[in-house]
């Protein structure tokens, strides 16, 4: 049988998201238009200012949970799952790690590894409770991550950062506690400026490569070896497709979905390390959205190690460029909310129209194959 | 006698509100607070309840025509900033229409996504509730700041639409004339049960929004027009079998996008309701807090009918209404032990049909309950915040099974594939 040839399939891989971009950057630019700012300025300092070193860190540092959402969301949806639960996972995660690694004393490597552990295990077990209540009570797991995050977040969190502040981090100015306890220097990760300086140049007073960066990196290869290079990644594709052929198969589809779930909430666990491992301690009021936007990375990544990158690295660079904005007063900052919602939206929407062209593509293929034969 | 679900709908539901009331006054009875079935209690947890009544509405007619919504969170938002801006600048009613507007564009937004490009139900829901609170920091950012009092957080105060009493019932007016107080006077009589009773009627009675009444005769305007008109059957035969209505000549299409654009003007509508006097009165970032999934909430519960969409949503409004008032917790520690004997009922349910494994985790969790009661006397304030979602996933543990979605929810369909 004749295959599409690889220029074809590249081209319409990447179409998609190209046009997607393309098309919220014209959006964009006529809401700019609209409210009286020129898109052609706003676009010029966004992209001066990622060019310099120090814009650099804070988007890596930005895309460093995103890119640990993303592969979260991704696991899930390998397998039909949607873990809208991210935010939540995290979030319970991060706060459960904090206080129980401010609690240990260990030698620095055991240190670390304790405390993204704990994450990892909170994580999972928020997230597989959905798993369960999906294969056992039969309850659709898009719901149940929507409730246990309300749970997590109003509940469960908010209770524990009240309990756990006291006796707590305490903000040297105000007097005022502002988080949990401080985890010791034996369990923080060290920041990556070594590596940025000898590489570049001496970076400016207060900036720091966070070092969970090389936790993202190690999720993102696990996640590549693990789902194209094992039999559980294959059985994870294999149900994602059509559970009924694979349990045909022996792919045990209940055990799957509690596995995939774990997995991707174990993954969650880690996206709230970059801001503990960053300030040391869970503060009050700390970053919250990341699981939303992290569903969002994975969609715009097409659930790829690699497309989830670029993903996580356009949407930290929009972050980083509204405060520039901000900083510039060449468009209001609030353009890039919107061009982030645009892109996904248009992203899915493309997506689904190279799909159906793909499709189309393959039975014209079959069918001149056909007519070879 | 006859079976319960053979009874109809408003009479099955009406029985469980009393078996409701009837327990919340043996709890209440026993907690020593009087604070469960106050007139107070009863008017905010009907104020709590109807943006949930209309986001679960709004979800009633997408999912019934076969789109899952969950971008309904996305389309309140829309609706409490339009809701806001129309009413500070056009008048109160035009804010409740505007909320309304910018909720339906919401939802004509998740209709093309969905209908028109085919593409997944959920992912185009969570699509719209990322875009929707950019788009309201947006305006804000270019509009409310220019408003005095506004900025890019909050808007100045929402004038709000006014209110009535129903007459003879809660002593409301007919012109000068003040009528006579019918269940206020029952309420004072200090009958167990019925003075209960009579005093929750009373609270949704009294001072009641114009819009919540509108809101309240949605219920059975919706169950009429989805169940015994031409455009209900060919909207609902979209979300059953859309093949079948292709066969006979209905533009699956349009129908979908029908249901899918009145859903979101419906969550627009409870946005601005939340934005209006009657919740907060300012537009506020965040507001919505997760009401518009609560709404979603409250349609599964109601297993995807109009009546059991407004049982959810008076259920769900029920502990948000009572924890803002019940400010030394003795409401929210009995509402532990409402769980309590709700579950132990649902193990007797559980017991009747043999269902083993359902009796044990319903014994066992009300056991949990039963513990927490007797062992504390105070509960942190988030447990009433989060008691909704808690009932929420109670339910669908118990009852997933007996659901009974529209059969093609959910599903992409695609116009002469079949």
């Amino acid at each position: 049988m004749k295959a599409i040839p690889l220029w074809k399939r590249a081209s319409l891989l990447l179409a998609a998201p190209v046009a997607a971009l393309i098309f919220s950057i014209l959006m964009s630019s006529i809401v700019l238009v609209l409210s009286g700012s020129s898109p052609l300025r706003a676009y010029a300092d966004m992209f001066e200012h990622a060019s310099r070193l120090e814009t650099m860190i804070d988007i890596l540092n930005r895309a460093t949970p995103l890119y640990i959402a993303g592969v979260a969301a991704a696991i899930g949806f390998r397998m039909n799952l949607f873990n809208i639960g991210v935010e939540g996972q995290y979030l319970l995660a991060a706060i459960v790690a904090a206080h129980l690694g401010a609690m240990v004393t260990l030698t620095p490597v055991l240190h670390v590894t304790f405390i993204m552990l704990v994450a990892m295990v909170v994580g999972a077990a928020y997230s597989g409770f959905a798993g369960l209540l999906k294969v056992t009570r039969g309850v659709n797991e898009v719901i149940s991550t929507i409730m246990l995050n309300a749970i997590a977040i109003s509940g469960l969190v908010a209770y524990l950062v009240r309990l756990w502040q006291a006796g707590g981090a305490i903000d040297p100015g105000s007097a005022q506690q502002v988080g949990t306890t401080p985890i010791p220097e034996s369990g923080l990760l060290p920041d990556l400026n070594v590596v940025v300086e000898g590489l570049f140049r001496e970076l400016r007073q207060g900036k720091e490569l966070t070092g969970v960066l090389l936790v993202a990196i190690l999720v993102g290869v696990g996640y590549h070896v693990l789902v194209n290079r094992t039999r559980f990644g294959f059985d994870l594709r294999a149900s994602g497709i059509n559970p009924f052929a694979a349990n045909v198969g022996g792919v045990p589809p209940k055990r799957m979905v509690v596995a995939a779930m774990a997995l991707s909430g174990a993954i969650a666990g880690l996206v709230g390390l970059s801001e503990i491992m960053h300030i040391g301690f869970f503060p009050a009021n700390p970053i919250k959205g990341l699981g939303f936007t992290g569903i969002a990375v994975a969609l715009l990544g097409r659930n790829h190690p690699l497309g989830i990158v670029f993903a996580a690295l356009i949407f930290a660079f929009l972050d980083v460029s509204s405060g520039v904005l901000q900083f510039t007063g060449a468009a209001s900052r609030e353009i890039v909310v919107i061009m982030q919602g645009v892109i996904i939206l248009a992203a899915v929407v493309a997506y689904e129209i190279a799909r159906r062209a793909r499709e189309k593509e393959e039975a014209r293929a079959a069918a001149e194959a056909m007519v070879a034969v | 006698m006859k079976r319960l679900s053979e009874l109809p709908a408003w009479l099955r539901w009406s029985l469980y509100a009393a078996g409701g009331v009837l327990l919340l006054t043996v709890v209440q009875t026993l907690e020593g607070t009087d604070r469960l079935t106050s007139v107070t209690s009863a008017q905010s947890m009907l104020r709590w309840a109807i943006p949930i009544l209309l986001a679960g509405l709004g979800g009633l007619y997408s999912e019934r025509a076969g789109v899952v919504n969950i971008g309904l969170e996305g389309m309140m938002i829309l609706g409490t900033w339009f809701g806001a801006w129309g009413a500070i600048t056009y008048g109160a009613w035009w804010g409740i229409v505007a909320g309304i507007i910018g909720g339906a564009l919401g939802g004509l937004l998740h209709a093309v996504a969905t209908v028109t490009f085919g593409v997944d139900h959920i992912i185009s829901g969570v699509a719209v509730n990322i875009l929707a609170p950019g788009i309201t920091r947006f305006l804000s950012s270019e509009i409310l700041t220019n408003i005095p009092g506004g900025s890019i957080t909050q808007s100045p105060r929402v004038p709000g639409v006014g209110s009535a009493t129903i007459p003879f019932l809660a002593g409301g007016t007919i012109g000068n004339w003040t009528t006579p107080d019918l269940f206020g006077w029952l309420g004072t009589r200090e009958w167990f049960f019925i003075s209960d009773f009579a005093n929750l009627l009373k609270g949704v009675m009294t001072r009641v929004s114009w819009v919540t009444l509108i809101a309240v005769l949605l219920v059975p305007l919706t169950a009429w027009l989805l169940w015994r008109t031409r455009f209900g059957l060919r909207l609902r035969i979209c979300g059953e079998r859309p093949e079948a209505g292709e066969a006979q000549g209905i533009d699956v299409y349009r129908y979908k996008y029908i249901g899918v654009v009145i859903s979101g003007a419906l969550a627009g509508m409870a946005g601005a309701f939340i934005a209006s006097p009657e919740l907060s009165g300012i537009y506020l970032e965040g507001q919505t807090t997760g009401r518009g999934f609560i709404g979603l909430a409250a349609l599964i519960f109601g297993n995807w009918r109009p009546i059991g969409v407004l049982g959810g949503a008076l259920l769900f409004g029920y502990p948000f209404g009572i924890g803002l008032r019940d400010l030394d917790g003795s409401a929210s520690h009995g509402l532990i032990l409402v769980n309590a004997i709700g579950l132990a009922a649902v193990a007797i349910w559980a017991f009747t049909r043999s269902k083993r494994t359902d009796t044990v985790l319903a014994l066992a969790l009300s056991g949990i309950f039963a513990l927490w009661y007797f062992t504390t006397d105070v509960v942190p304030d988030v447990w009433i915040n989060i008691l909704p979602f808690v009932i929420v996933l109670l339910v669908l543990i118990f009852f997933a099974q007996r659901l009974r979605p529209p059969a093609a929810d959910g599903l992409r369909y695609r116009k002469g594939q079949t």
